[in-house]
C-alpha cells in the first residue's frame, strides 16, 4: 500500500468536480453561470473535467449588464463557442424594457439590477440551482454563505437561517419556485485561481495582464475612462500601466498599476500585495461596511 | 509558494474569553496574512471604540446581523498560506448554539484547536469541545493553553493542566493530542516562539499546523467508490462510451483490479480509469474520476465499487449511530425521514432512541426527547439497503444527514457506529 498526496490544488479541484457531480445528479435543471471573468472561466475548465467526454448536462447562463468590459464579453463568446456548449444571454435591457428595472443614471453601477434579471431568467427556465464562481476568500459575507445556498422564491438569503453542510454530504433538496446557488469553487483563493490558470493554461481576457490605459484618480483608486465615465471638470486624464484584478461593471471596477504581464508574474504580484482583491477594485463595495451582505439578501449571487 | 502544497483544514473551538478570536488574529497577522484594507479598517473600529491598541479579535467580525447583536452567526471560513501549506480555518462561535455549529465546522476537519484560559484550566466546555472532536472524528487535536502571560509563564500550571487533560482525553480513546503553552495576546508560540517559554520545547501553533502529517487522515486501504454520475456521451466519436463518474473515497484502484458492484455484488474488472487530463493506471482518495468496466453492468448513481479487503462494507437496511440533532423542531419517532448517505438518499425510521450524551458531563440519558444541539444513540430503519462502513473506518462512508421531508432542512448528521 503506497502512500499518496496530493497538492491543494488537485484537492481543490477534485472536491469542485465533486459538488459540480452532485448537481447534475440531484438538480432537475441546474445552470451554470458564466461571465467571462477568470473565476468563471476556472468553472467551465471545472466543469470540462467533471463531465467529458460527455457535454455539459447545463448550459452557461451569462446575466448582461452591458456595462462589460468589451474583451470580456468577447471571451466569453469564443469559450462558449470552442466548448460547444449552450450560452443563454440574458440583458438589464430586457428587464428595463418591461419596466421591472428603472435606470435614474445611466452612469451609475448595474450591479445592483443583476439580482432582476437573473430572478427572471431563473423564472423563464425554471432553473433549480444556479453554479456560481463565488470565493468565501473574496468578502466577509461569502465567508459564512454554504457551497449549497438555499434561496427562497424571491431569492433571498437568509444568513440566520442556512442549512447546516456537514462532510460532503449536500442537502440540493428545494421545493417548486425555490431555488439554490451552488459555489464550487467556494474553497478557492484568488493565489489558487491564478496557479490553476497557470497550470492549466486557461485563456483569459488580455485586461487581466498589464496594459496601458486612460485612468483617472478618483477616492484612492484608478477609474477608467470609457463611454460611460469621463472626467469630471478639474479631474485628470492619466495614462497608467494597470491590469484588472476583478472585472465587472465597468463603472465600478478599478484596475491596479502592475507590470505583470504573465500569469506567473501575477502569481508573483498576488503572492506579495497587501490590498484584498474586492478591496483594490470593487467601489460598490466600499460604499457601506455590509455591501455583499445586503446585495445578497435581495438575490445577489 | 509552489503548486505542490498540501491543504491543511482545522477548526478553533472555545469562547471569546479564551482569546480565540486574538489567536485566529494573530495566526493571520503574524504570518502576514492581513491585507492592509482589512487592517485599516479594524483599525478604525478599535479607534471608534476607543480601544488602545488594533483588536485583532475584530477581524473574526462578520455580517451585520451580528455586528447589531454583538453574537457570532455559525461557522465563517478562513483562508491563509504559508510557504508549507495552505490553511482553511473552520471558525465557530462558541455560545449556546455551539454543539451544532462545531460539529458542523469539525465534520471536515483535520485538526482542531482546543482553546483555554491557563488561569482557569480544563472547564466543562474544555470537556465538551474535547468530546464533540472525538465524536465526529477530528483525527488531530491541540490544546491551546492560552494567557500563559497571566500565570507567570508558569511550567508548572501548564504541566498541571495538560496531566489533567491527557487523562480525560484518554477516556476518549484521543490518540494525537499535542499540548502547546502560548499567549495569543503577546504572541508568544503562535507564529513566533517568542521569549517568555524557553522551558517549552515542542513546536510553536504555526510549526505544528505546518508539519502534522495528515496523508493518513483518510483511509488509505479499503477502496470505497460511490457512483456520482453515469457519463453516457452519445456522440458519434463516443458512441458506446459509458463510464462511472465519481470520487473516490478511501484506498486506491488500478486498471485490471477487480470490483465489486454494491449493493447487487456483481463483479468484475476495471478497464480504464479516464480523466480529463488523460487516463490514468491507478487513481486514490480523495481523486474523482470516471471508471469504464470490462463487463456491462446494470449500475446507476448510489451504487458503490469496492474491492475485496480486510474490512468489508456493510449492506444492510439498518444500522445503529450517534446522531447530532440540529433542527429546532425536535425529532418526531412516529414520521420518516430523509436519510442522504454517499451519493445514495431513501426514506427512514428511528426504531430506537436509546440515550442522550450530555455533552458535559458525558452521563448518558435513557429515552430522551430530541432537541437541537442533542447527541443521541439511534437506531435506524432504512427503506432499502445501504452500503457502509462504521465511522471510526471511513468517515465518507460512514456519515450521513437526515433532512426533514417537509421543509427539505437538514435536520440531523450521523455517524453510524
Amino acid at each position: 500500500m503506497s502512500i499518496h498526496t496530493l497538492s491543494h490544488l488537485d484537492v481543490l479541484e477534485s472536491e469542485s468536480i465533486h459538488i459540480m457531480r452532485e448537481v447534475a445528479a440531484e438538480c432537475k435543471n441546474p445552470a451554470l453561470l458564466f461571465s467571462g471573468g477568470k473565476d468563471s472561466i476556472v468553472m467551465l475548465r471545472l466543469a470540462e473535467k467533471a463531465f467529458r467526454p460527455a457535454k455539459f448536462p447545463f448550459p452557461l447562463v451569462h446575466i448582461d449588464t452591458e456595462h462589460n468590459f468589451p474583451e470580456v464579453i468577447a471571451t466569453r463568446d469564443k469559450l462558449a463557442a470552442d466548448l460547444g456548449e449552450r450560452l443563454i444571454v440574458r440583458s438589464l435591457e430586457g428587464s428595463i424594457k418591461r419596466g421591472t428595472i428603472v435606470i435614474k443614471d445611466e452612469s451609475k453601477p448595474r450591479n445592483p439590477f443583476q439580482s432582476v434579471t437573473l430572478l427572471e431568467t431563473i423564472a423563464e427556465f425554471g432553473f433549480d440551482a444556479c453554479m456560481g464562481g463565488a470565493r468565501r476568500d473574496e468578502e466577509k459575507a461569502r465567508a459564512k454563505e454554504r457551497i449549497f445556498s438555499f434561496r427562497d422564491e424571491f431569492g433571498q438569503w437568509d444568513p440566520k437561517n442556512q442549512r447546516p453542510e456537514l462532510w460532503d454530504t449536500y442537502n440540493t433538496r428545494v421545493h417548486n419556485g425555490e431555488n439554490i446557488r451552488v459555489f464550487p469553487i467556494s474553497n478557492w483563493t484568488e493565489m489558487d485561481i491564478w496557479q490553476y490558470i497557470g497550470r492549466e493554461k486557461l485563456y483569459i481576457p488580455s485586461i487581466y495582464y498589464a496594459h496601458e490605459r486612460e485612468v483617472i484618480r478618483r477616492n484612492g483608486m484608478l477609474v477608467p475612462i470609457s463611454d460611460l465615465v469621463q472626467p469630471k471638470p478639474g479631474e485628470k486624464v492619466e495614462v497608467v500601466t494597470v491590469r484588472f484584478r476583478t472585472v465587472g461593471d465597468v463603472t465600478c471596477t478599478a484596475p491596479v498599476e502592475s507590470n505583470a504581464r504573465t500569469v506567473d508574474e501575477i502569481i508573483e504580484e498576488t503572492a506579495s500585495t497587501r490590498i484584498t482583491e474586492r478591496g483594490a477594485t470593487r467601489m460598490d463595495d466600499q460604499t457601506s461596511d455590509a455591501s455583499m451582505e445586503l446585495r445578497k439578501k435581495e438575490g445577489y449571487f | 509558494m509552489n503548486t505542490t502544497t498540501q491543504l491543511l483544514r482545522f477548526i478553533t473551538a472555545g469562547s471569546v474569553d479564551d482569546g480565540k478570536s486574538t489567536l485566529i488574529g494573530r495566526l493571520l497577522h503574524d504570518s502576514k496574512s492581513i491585507f492592509e484594507d482589512q487592517f485599516s479598517a479594524i483599525s478604525k473600529t478599535s479607534e471608534k471604540r476607543g480601544m488602545g491598541a488594533v483588536d485583532l479579535s475584530l477581524l473574526t467580525d462578520g455580517l451585520q446581523a451580528e455586528r447589531e447583536q454583538g453574537i457570532t452567526i455559525d461557522v465563517a471560513y478562513r483562508y491563509f498560506a504559508t510557504p508549507k501549506r495552505k490553511f482553511i480555518i473552520g471558525d465557530t462561535p462558541g455560545h449556546e448554539q455551539y454543539t451544532r455549529n462545531m460539529v458542523t465546522a469539525a465534520s471536515t476537519a483535520n485538526l482542531v484547536v482546543i482553546l483555554i484560559d491557563a488561569r482557569r484550566g480544563v472547564l466543562t466546555q474544555t470537556r465538551r469541545h474535547t468530546y464533540l472532536a472525538s465524536l465526529v472524528g477530528v483525527p488531530h487535536i491541540v490544546l491551546a493553553v492560552n494567557k500563559m502571560d497571566m500565570v507567570d509563564y508558569s511550567q508548572a500550571r501548564f504541566d498541571e493542566i495538560v496531566a489533567e487533560y491527557k487523562a480525560f482525553a484518554a477516556q476518549l480513546n484521543l490518540h494525537d493530542v499535542t499540548c502547546i503553552p502560548m499567549s495569543a495576546l503577546v504572541g508568544d508560540m503562535v507564529v513566533d516562539r517568542g521569549d517568555n517559554l524557553a522551558w517549552y520545547k515542542g513546536p510553536a501553533l504555526l510549526e505544528l499546523l505546518e508539519k502534522v502529517e495528515i496523508d493518513h487522515d483518510v483511509n488509505t486501504t479499503d477502496f470505497r467508490f460511490p457512483v456520482q454520475w453515469v457519463c453516457r456521451p452519445q456522440s458519434e466519436e463516443h458512441h458506446d462510451f459509458r463510464g462511472f463518474a465519481g470520487r473516490i473515497e478511501a484506498g486506491e484502484v488500478s486498471v485490471g483490479d477487480e470490483v465489486t458492484i454494491l449493493p447487487s455484488g456483481r463483479s468484475t474488472k476495471v478497464k480504464e480509469i479516464v480523466t480529463y487530463d488523460g487516463k490514468l493506471q491507478t487513481a486514490f482518495a480523495p481523486q474523482s474520476v470516471t471508471i469504464t468496466l470490462a463487463d456491462e453492468i446494470d449500475i446507476s448513481r448510489g451504487d458503490m465499487f469496492v474491492k475485496a479487503s480486510a474490512n468489508p462494507p456493510k449492506v444492510e437496511k439498518a444500522f445503529e449511530a450517534m446522531m447530532c440533532w440540529l433542527s429546532e423542531a425536535p425529532l418526531d419517532k412516529n414520521r420518516k425521514y430523509l436519510v442522504k448517505h454517499t451519493t445514495r438518499t431513501a426514506k427512514c425510521l428511528f426504531s430506537s432512541i436509546d440515550y442522550r450524551v450530555d455533552v458535559n458531563t458525558l452521563e448518558k440519558h435513557a429515552n430522551p426527547a430530541v432537541n437541537m444541539n442533542d447527541i443521541v444513540r439511534v437506531s435506524l430503519k432504512i427503506q432499502q439497503p445501504l452500503v457502509f462502513d462504521s465511522y471510526t473506518t471511513d468517515r465518507a462512508t460512514g456519515s450521513f444527514i437526515v433532512i426533514d421531508e417537509a421543509t427539505n432542512n437538514t435536520v440531523a448528521a450521523g455517524m453510524i457506529a
